[in-house]
């Protein structure tokens, strides 16, 4: 069966021809359904994938296709939540809410009617009249959740959406998203760093790597959910995920930084016998 | 208010100790304005004034705004007309005032050049910043919502850069305002540039200072009325302002 979300061979660069890749090859496929994790360090294409599967950016080479349809600029079966909410300042939250569903042509009725139900999902209708400059950062969110949810896309890419908030809010809003997710069965692409997350919400995490950005390793996870995030099975899983991004990690710091940084835990390089007695 | 009673109070003692003629005091002043008023020479003024600046401004607006942001967001504009309107804009506006009467003869026409010209490229000039200073991720996340052509336009790009639009737009219109006056007072008949320069001419001191305290006046109260409110709107809804 067609996946519902297919790479092939894609690359991006970001100058002209023959200019350093920014992603080698990639082969991707993401069935109907899916919760797939994109983590990885910084630098290693992970949101340059989601935008590709966005239709924000084209690739290179290669091709992006959504039910065998090769992807041409954005659409309404596929939206975005950024790490920064990008309500409009302007607007209510009800009309942030609203916005998508009047690009879409969806008649009055109808319109109140679906934002009313998705405002209640992310349990901000009391807060519908309020301007986004006086919600806190994960009420902001919420509503970016119900804006993204309100057009019942068949795909949600989502690129670091909680990065920027606090620890306690994340944790809610993670119940929030696999609660929402359970009832709605969207086709979630979640870019993070945060091993964490992954290893909370993914049902795959799919690990990548630098210099050319590149897919590592292809997680299956097979916990069941509802997830908390101090379970036994997430953490063990998060630890796995990190020490496998450990060796890209650390790339990424020693060319930020320089040659003489050198790992921790590693002790001197050549000097076992003098280690000040490191192992006791 | 209070400070302002202590201005008028300062300058009422100040000019019984000088030569009355010169330095009329307020009562001589508003005596002035009393008498134009009631002779109809004042009112009339101030409503040819004003209806002038209603024109050219609204030109400027329409023309300002519409430049400002093909500036920022076409690029063979911005090419071509970028440099020039930078250029134009060192020109005081009362510099077009001779071309404007040689090309347009002592009228009306000359003088919306004038006005026209002092406070397009600022609204222009804001319009283009403010239009440019958009956050992109904005105008991408209503592209991913399915909003482009003149709907990402009129719903997007233009709301994003209203505050900045109005900002423009206020300064403009005390740009719009001066070059009125200096235009009035200079060589164009009727307005209350002319009457201040009418005051000269009949070494009527009274007459001069009451017509300044009208431009002051009308120019707080024009800012105020128009501007004042709606910019402390938009900001506080756009949420750039504490409310």
């Amino acid at each position: 069966m067609e996946p519902l979300i297919a790479l092939r061979g894609v690359t991006k660069s970001w100058g002209g021809a023959g200019s350093a890749l920014a992603l080698a090859p990639v082969d991707l496929e993401i069935g109907e359904g899916q919760f797939v994790c994109l983590c990885g360090p910084s630098g290693c294409g992970k949101t340059t994938l989601l935008n590709l599967i966005a239709g924000l950016e084209s690739p290179t080479s290669g091709a992006v296709t959504v039910r065998g349809a090769a992807v041409r600029g954005p659409g309404p079966e596929r939206t975005v939540m950024f790490q920064e909410s990008a309500l409009f300042p302007w607007l209510t939250v009800q009309r942030n809410v609203e916005f998508p569903l009047e690009m879409a042509g969806v008649p009055a009725a109808e319109r109140a009617r679906r934002v009313e139900r998705y405002l209640k999902m992310v349990h901000l209708w009391r807060s519908r009249d309020a301007h986004p400059h006086e919600l806190s950062g994960g009420m902001r969110q919420r509503a970016a959740m119900a804006r993204a949810l309100v057009g019942e896309p068949s795909i949600l890419l989502m690129d670091e959406p909680f990065a920027a908030l606090d620890a306690q809010t994340r944790d809610v809003l993670h119940g929030e998203l696999e609660r929402i997710w359970l009832e709605t069965r969207k086709t979630v692409v979640f870019v993070t760093h945060n091993v964490r997350e992954a290893a909370r919400l993914g049902d795959r995490v799919v690990m990548m790597g630098t210099r050319p950005g590149r897919i590592t390793r292809d997680l299956a996870v097979k916990l069941s959910r509802p997830r908390e995030a101090n379970d036994q099975d997430v953490t063990t899983l998060a630890a796995v995920i990190e020490r496998e991004l450990k060796i890209e990690i650390e790339k990424v710091i020693r060319e930020e930084l320089d040659d003489a940084w050198t790992p921790a835990g590693g002790g001197l390089p050549g000097a076992a016998g003098r280690d000040l007695g490191g192992g006791i | 208010m209070g400070f302002l009673a202590l201005l008028v109070a300062i300058w009422a003692v100040a000019s019984r100790s000088g030569d009355r003629f010169l330095f009329p005091g307020p009562d001589d002043v508003a005596m002035a304005l009393r008498d134009n008023v009631r002779s109809g020479l004042l009112p009339r003024a101030v409503g040819r004034s004003l209806a002038r600046l209603a024109v050219g401004y609204s030109v400027s607006l329409v023309v300002g705004v519409a430049l400002g942001v093909a500036l920022a967001r076409v690029r063979w504009v911005k090419d071509t007309l970028g440099a020039v309107v930078l250029g134009l804009q060192a020109i005081p506006s009362v510099c077009w005032l001779p071309l404007a009467l040689l090309w347009f003869g002592l009228g009306e026409m000359a003088i919306q050049v004038v006005v026209v010209l002092g406070s397009l490229l600022s609204i222009t000039l804001a319009t283009e910043s403010a239009v440019n200073t958009i956050p992109p991720l904005l105008v991408r996340a209503a592209r991913t919502m399915g909003a482009k052509g003149a709907r990402l336009w009129l719903r997007v790009i233009l709301p994003a850069a209203l505050p900045g639009i109005v900002s423009g737009a206020r300064l403009g219109w005390t740009f719009a305002w001066r070059s009125l006056l200096a235009g009035e007072l200079l060589f164009i008949s009727g307005g209350l540039g002319q009457v201040l320069e009418l005051g000269r001419e009949l070494h009527d001191m009274a007459l001069v200072l009451g017509v300044m305290v009208v431009i002051v006046a009308l120019g707080l109260a024009s800012d105020h009325l128009l501007f004042g409110g709606l910019e402390r709107r938009v900001r506080r809804s756009w949420g750039l302002d504490r409310a």
